[in-house]
C-alpha cells in the first residue's frame, strides 16, 4: 500500500473503513431534498452537484441540510444498491447520523483542513472511521 | 436490555442507539415520555418495510407512546390523483404492521397543535423537523431530530441517548436576530425562517429573536419554525418575551456571545418574495401544506375562499390531519374550501405524496405557488419551480390564474 498523498483528520466518526471515488461538493446537502432515490443522482435544480451520481462515492459536503427523511432514506438507498459509500460532513445532525448508522454507512463529522485544499473530486480516496482519518491516494483525471 | 432479557427488538434498538450516542459522545441515557416517527412508504422504500416486518416478527412492541408523522397516500385519492396501487398497499402494509407493534398511526406532521403538548423541560423523541423545533422552542420540552428508526427505537427502550438539546448547554441562544418587520401572514414568518435560516444552516445554530412588533400566534410560530428547520436545518429558536427559556435576551443567550446579529427588515420581506423567478408565469398549482393545516388555518382559508371559484385549469390543494378535516366538515369550513374547488387530503403532506414526479409531468405543472416557505424549499427534488406567496396572494392566484 503506497503512502497516501494527503490526510484529513476528523472530529467524530462512525462505520466501516470504506475506499472510493471523491465527490466534493461546495453546498451542503439532504437526501430528501436534494437526492433522486430511484437513480443516486442529485437532481435538485441549481444544487452545485446537480447531475451528478452518489453512488459508491465517498461524499464531501460542508453542510446536512433539513431532513428526518434521512433517518430511513439511507436504509433505502443502500437496500437499492445506489448508496454513497461515505458521508464526510463539516458540520452534520443527529439524524444524517442516525440514518447513516442505521444502513451502516461510514459518517463522519468536523476536518482539521477544508478538504478542497487537498481533494477533488474524481480522486480516490480511503475513510477509517477508527482512525478518524481520510487519506487521499491517488488524484482522479483532471 | 443488551443482555436480550426484553427480546431482541429492545436489544437491537439499544445497541443502535448506543452507537448513535457514542457518535455525539453522549454520556448517559434519558427516559423519554412520548416519541413521533416517520415512516411512510415513499421514504423507507422496500428497504425499510421489509426491516419493519422482521422487527415485528421479533415481537416489538412501543413502550412509550408513539405517533406517525404525515404520510404518502390518502387512501381515498389514490385513483383520483393517479398514485400507484402497489404502493398504496404496501403503505397500508406499513401502517397494520406499525400498529401492531403499538404505534398510534395518527399521520399528522403537527401533533404538537393536535395530539401531545410536552411541557417544559420534558423529553420526547420526535421528527419530523417542524415538530422538533416547536417542541423544543415553543413549549421547552427537549428532542433532537429524531429520524425514524431512531425514533421507533426510543419508543422500544423508552430512552434516548442524551445529547444536543437534550443538554442545557446547546439550548442557549448564538445569534440575535432583531424582527423589524411587519410580519402579517404565515408566509412572513416563513420568509423569516428562510432568511436566518440560509445565513446559518447550522443544527446547533439557535437565533434569538428579538423586538417582534407584536407577539405571534402557534400558526406563525410553526411556520417561523419550519422554515427555520428546512433552511437552516435548526431545532431551536428563541423569542423573548414568547418563548419560555427567553424572558429576557440574557437568559435566552445563557452567557453566549453571539456570532451574528441580523436584522429583519420588511424590505427584507420583498426581497424574498421579488426574488422568484416566476419562468413561464404558469400557475397552474397552488398548494397549502408542509406543514399540515390547523383548524383555524382551515377556518380562514374557508373565508378567503368562501363564494369563489378555482380558475379552470388550476389545481389547489389543501392537507391536514384527520381529526382537523373532520372538525372542518363538522363546522363547514372544508365544504367552503372544496366548493371553492380546492382539493383537501388527510393524514398527508404534499411534497412527499406518492408519484409526485409523475404527477407533475401528467398534469402540466412547471411552477408550485405556497405560502409555505418549508415546502418552497423542501420539494426541490420534484424538479417544480416553486413561488413563495402570502396566503391571500395564493387565493387570489389560485381564483385569477395569473401569477404575480
Amino acid at each position: 500500500m503506497s503512502a497516501p498523498l494527503a490526510a484529513i483528520r476528523v472530529a467524530r466518526a462512525f462505520g466501516p473503513v470504506v475506499e472510493g471515488e471523491a465527490v466534493v461538493s461546495a453546498e451542503g446537502f439532504s437526501p430528501r431534498y436534494d437526492l433522486d432515490r430511484w437513480s443516486g443522482v442529485i437532481t435538485k435544480p441549481g444544487h452545485k452537484l446537480e447531475g451528478v451520481s452518489l453512488v459508491d462515492k465517498i461524499c464531501f459536503f460542508p453542510t446536512a441540510k433539513g431532513g428526518i427523511a434521512a433517518g430511513w432514506a439511507f436504509y433505502d438507498i443502500r437496500h437499492k444498491g445506489i448508496a454513497p459509500k461515505a458521508l464526510i460532513f463539516g458540520v452534520t445532525n443527529p439524524v444524517m447520523v442516525q440514518g447513516a448508522v442505521f444502513a451502516n454507512i461510514a459518517i463522519t463529522e468536523g476536518w482539521d483542513r477544508p478538504p478542497a485544499e487537498v481533494v477533488a473530486t474524481g480522486d480516490w480516496v480511503r475513510v477509517d472511521p477508527s482512525r478518524k482519518t481520510i487519506e487521499i491516494l491517488k488524484r482522479g483525471d483532471r | 436490555m443488551l443482555s436480550g432479557a426484553r427480546g431482541e427488538a429492545a436489544r437491537a434498538a439499544l445497541a443502535y442507539q448506543v452507537q448513535v450516542g457514542e457518535f455525539w459522545d453522549a454520556e448517559r441515557f434519558v427516559p423519554i415520555t412520548n416519541a413521533h416517527m416517520m415512516g411512510d412508504i415513499e421514504v423507507m422504500g422496500d428497504g425499510g418495510l421489509g426491516w419493519l416486518r422482521e422487527a415485528c416478527a421479533k415481537r416489538a412492541h412501543c413502550e412509550v407512546p408513539i405517533t406517525t408523522n404525515a404520510r404518502c397516500f390518502d387512501f381515498d385519492f389514490v385513483e383520483r390523483l393517479g398514485q400507484d396501487a402497489g404502493e398504496a398497499e404496501k403503505e397500508r402494509q406499513v401502517i397494520r404492521l406499525l400498529r401492531d407493534m403499538n404505534v398510534v398511526t395518527t399521520d399528522t406532521c403537527i401533533n404538537y397543535q393536535t395530539v401531545y403538548q410536552p411541557h417544559l423541560g420534558e423529553h420526547v423523541a420526535w421528527g419530523d423537523t417542524g415538530t422538533v423545533i416547536y417542541a423544543n422552542s415553543v413549549f421547552g420540552a427537549r428532542s433532537n431530530f429524531e429520524g425514524g428508526p431512531a425514533a421507533f427505537a426510543a419508543a422500544l427502550t423508552g430512552r434516548t441517548p442524551d445529547y444536543g438539546f437534550h443538554l442545557d448547554r446547546h439550548r442557549k441562544g448564538n445569534l440575535v436576530v432583531r424582527l423589524e418587520a411587519d410580519c402579517r401572514d404565515l408566509a412572513d414568518w416563513g420568509a423569516v425562517g428562510k432568511i436566518v435560516g440560509e445565513r446559518h444552516q447550522r443544527y446547533f445554530a439557535v437565533p434569538v429573536f428579538t423586538a417582534p412588533r407584536r407577539a405571534p400566534i402557534a400558526d406563525e410560530l410553526k411556520h417561523l419554525g419550519c422554515a427555520l428547520a428546512s433552511y437552516g436545518s435548526m431545532a431551536m429558536f428563541h423569542m423573548v418575551g414568547v418563548t419560555p427559556e427567553a424572558p429576557t435576551l440574557e437568559a435566552a443567550l445563557g452567557g453566549n456571545r453571539p456570532d451574528d446579529e441580523i436584522v429583519v427588515t420588511d424590505a427584507d420581506l420583498e426581497r424574498v418574495y421579488a426574488g422568484y423567478d416566476l419562468k413561464d408565469r404558469s400557475c397552474n398549482l397552488v398548494v397549502f401544506s408542509g406543514p399540515q393545516l390547523s383548524l383555524l388555518e382551515m377556518k380562514r382559508l374557508a373565508e378567503a375562499f368562501a363564494g369563489r371559484r378555482v380558475h379552470a385549469g388550476t389545481q389547489v390543494f389543501v392537507t391536514t390531519f384527520s381529526g382537523v378535516k373532520s372538525a372542518a366538515a363538522r363546522l363547514g369550513y372544508l365544504q367552503a374550501i372544496e366548493q371553492a374547488g380546492a382539493t383537501v387530503l388527510e393524514g398527508v403532506c404534499f411534497y412527499i405524496l406518492q408519484n409526485l414526479s409523475q404527477m407533475r409531468l401528467k398534469n402540466g405543472w412547471s411552477n408550485m405557488i405556497s405560502n409555505s416557505a418549508k415546502i418552497v424549499n423542501i420539494i426541490g427534488a420534484h424538479r417544480f419551480n416553486t413561488i413563495l406567496r402570502r396566503t391571500r396572494d395564493c387565493v387570489d392566484i389560485a381564483c385569477e390564474g395569473k401569477l404575480r
